[in-house]
């Protein structure tokens, strides 16, 4: 049996071959245009051509152009599908984004990937979320191997070693990269206790940081639950990912201190706070000391005994005074240092070693030469643990 | 620190905070401003061990993550890296 069909049939047999085919979904083309016209519903239809042969293109008004000024005679790079139109039986490239041509392909494929996400407001500033405070685990997304990761741990433990750091190991260059990054995302966002991600990778070429400018990469980063950090290679190195990241760091080093709060900082805060309290029940003291001193009075006139009001006050001012004096240790030390220095110039250490101080009993004068006394003085002499008296009774020179 | 279901650092900083604001404030009876004095001491005490005592723990999830798909864990393994090396130890590049 030799099956007939209707025109419609073929053209629908045709449109869904064509658009069920995955490279001819997703295309670039170069080509001249040519035949520029626009519809009143503000869709542009044009020819790409070449020295062989033309397409016809259309582009519906919501797509962008990059910005480019559509013109006869300009050789552009399309991006679109293939589809039939069926009313007017003609085969035709849906183009979705223009770029001049001579722009290298990567850079057009970005720019019309950040369009695309842009407008669907994945980069929204309004989404962007405030990193935590204080981390309590960070997940970090990056190679196992490498400076990348260890000094991510490095900065980390020295400013915020409270937090704990999982890693999710991923490639983060060549084919695996971005459904390995993708993965490492989802799988700690299945962590409870993570609260922020840092997404990292050291520099490289365009090519090598490509994985982090795939849209599932960008897709992945926009659903993650909790906050990502992105710091992908160099300062100068943006990514689509970056756009999508709630932060974007200019280097994986700069991605940790981001996130790691400083104990330094936190310390002195801490102290601050300290001080404050400090001064406050210092401040409360005084005021209420003259009526505790007469509440006091009334009392044990009254009877009754305040003398554990009196014992906790007490007790919460050594407190007070000890955490001053803990926020005065550092200098305190520092002091200690110096009446070390000073000790060691101090007279009393060389009377310790067996030397002696004399003078004279009559005027305190120092007797340094044979010559400052004569028979029958009488003096003082000075030792270590204290002084006794003595009388001169012969004098003899060297 | 699995055994301690003690209270987060950010917790534990957050009501320092509010007891230095409340006794800044003023307008608390003595009594109620003591307490709340020595809550905020202990408080910052507590904040100064967990800063002096606090050392970073380094895990990495176990590979596989395909084993959630398929077994429909919905918590993966970590394993610990440590003792994570010091400044002079670096890891090789890769």
């Amino acid at each position: 049996m030799i099956d007939v069909y209707s025109v419609s049939q073929l053209a629908t047999y045709l449109r869904e071959l064509l658009e069920t085919d995955l490279h001819l979904a997703d295309l670039w083309v170069e080509g001249e245009i040519s035949n520029l016209s626009r519809s009143t519903a503000g869709h542009t239809y044009f020819t790409l051509k070449d020295g062989f042969a033309q397409m016809r293109c259309v582009m519906f008004r919501r797509q962008s152009g990059a910005g480019i000024a559509l013109e006869n005679g300009a050789q552009v790079v399309a991006h679109g599908r293939v589809s039939f139109f069926e009313k007017r039986g003609e085969l035709q490239l849906n183009v979705d984004f223009l770029q001049p041509a001579g722009v290298g392909i990567w850079q057009a494929q970005f720019e019309r990937l950040k369009a695309q996400l842009e407008e669907e407001g994945l980069f929204e500033p309004s989404r962007k979320r405030p990193l935590p405070s204080f981390p309590r685990a960070i997940g970090v997304v990056t190679s196992p191997t490498g400076a990348v990761f260890h000094d991510i741990c490095q900065i980390v433990g020295r400013r915020w070693p409270l937090a704990e750091i999982v890693l999710a190991p991923t490639p983060v260059q060549g084919d695996q990269a971005a459904p390995g990054i993708v993965d490492a995302l989802a799988a700690l966002n299945r962590e409870p206790d993570i609260d922020v991600i840092i997404l990292a990778r050291g520099g490289g070429s365009m090519e090598e940081l490509w994985p982090f400018n795939e849209e599932m990469v960008a897709r992945a980063v926009y659903a993650s639950r909790v906050p990502v950090v992105s710091a992908v290679g160099h300062e100068t190195d943006y990514t689509i990912a970056d756009y999508v990241a709630d932060r974007r760091a200019p280097t994986p080093s700069a991605a940790a201190e981001l996130v790691a709060p400083d104990r330094a900082d936190i310390r002195r805060r801490l102290a601050g706070h300290q001080l404050a309290m400090a001064g406050w029940l210092a401040g409360q003291v005084a005021r209420h000391h003259a009526e505790v001193e007469r509440l006091a009075l009334h009392l044990r006139r009254a009877g009754p005994d305040v003398h554990p009001q009196q014992e906790r006050i007490a007790a919460l001012l050594r407190s007070a005074m000890a955490s001053v004096a803990q926020a005065l240790t550092a200098r305190r030390e520092r002091v200690n240092g110096c009446a070390i220095q000073l000790r060691s110039l101090d007279p009393r250490s060389t009377l310790a070693r067996g030397y002696a101080v004399v003078q004279r009993r009559a005027d305190g004068r120092v007797v340094a030469k044979v010559g400052h006394v004569k028979a029958r003085d009488r003096l003082d002499v000075q030792v270590s643990d204290g002084n006794f008296p003595a009388e001169v009774s012969k004098q003899y020179a060297f | 620190m699995p055994s301690e279901p003690a209270q987060s650092f950010e917790e534990l900083f957050r009501s320092l905070e509010e007891a230095v604001a409340k006794l800044e404030e003023g307008g608390l009876p003595l009594e109620q401003a003591l307490s709340l004095y020595e809550d905020g001491m202990r408080l910052a005490q507590r904040c100064q061990e967990m800063l002096d005592q606090a050392e970073l723990r380094v895990t990495r999830l176990q590979e596989a993550f395909a084993a959630y798909r398929e077994e429909g864990a919905n918590r993966s393994l970590r394993e610990e890296i440590g003792p994570y090396p010091e400044e002079d130890e670096p890891l090789a590049e890769g």
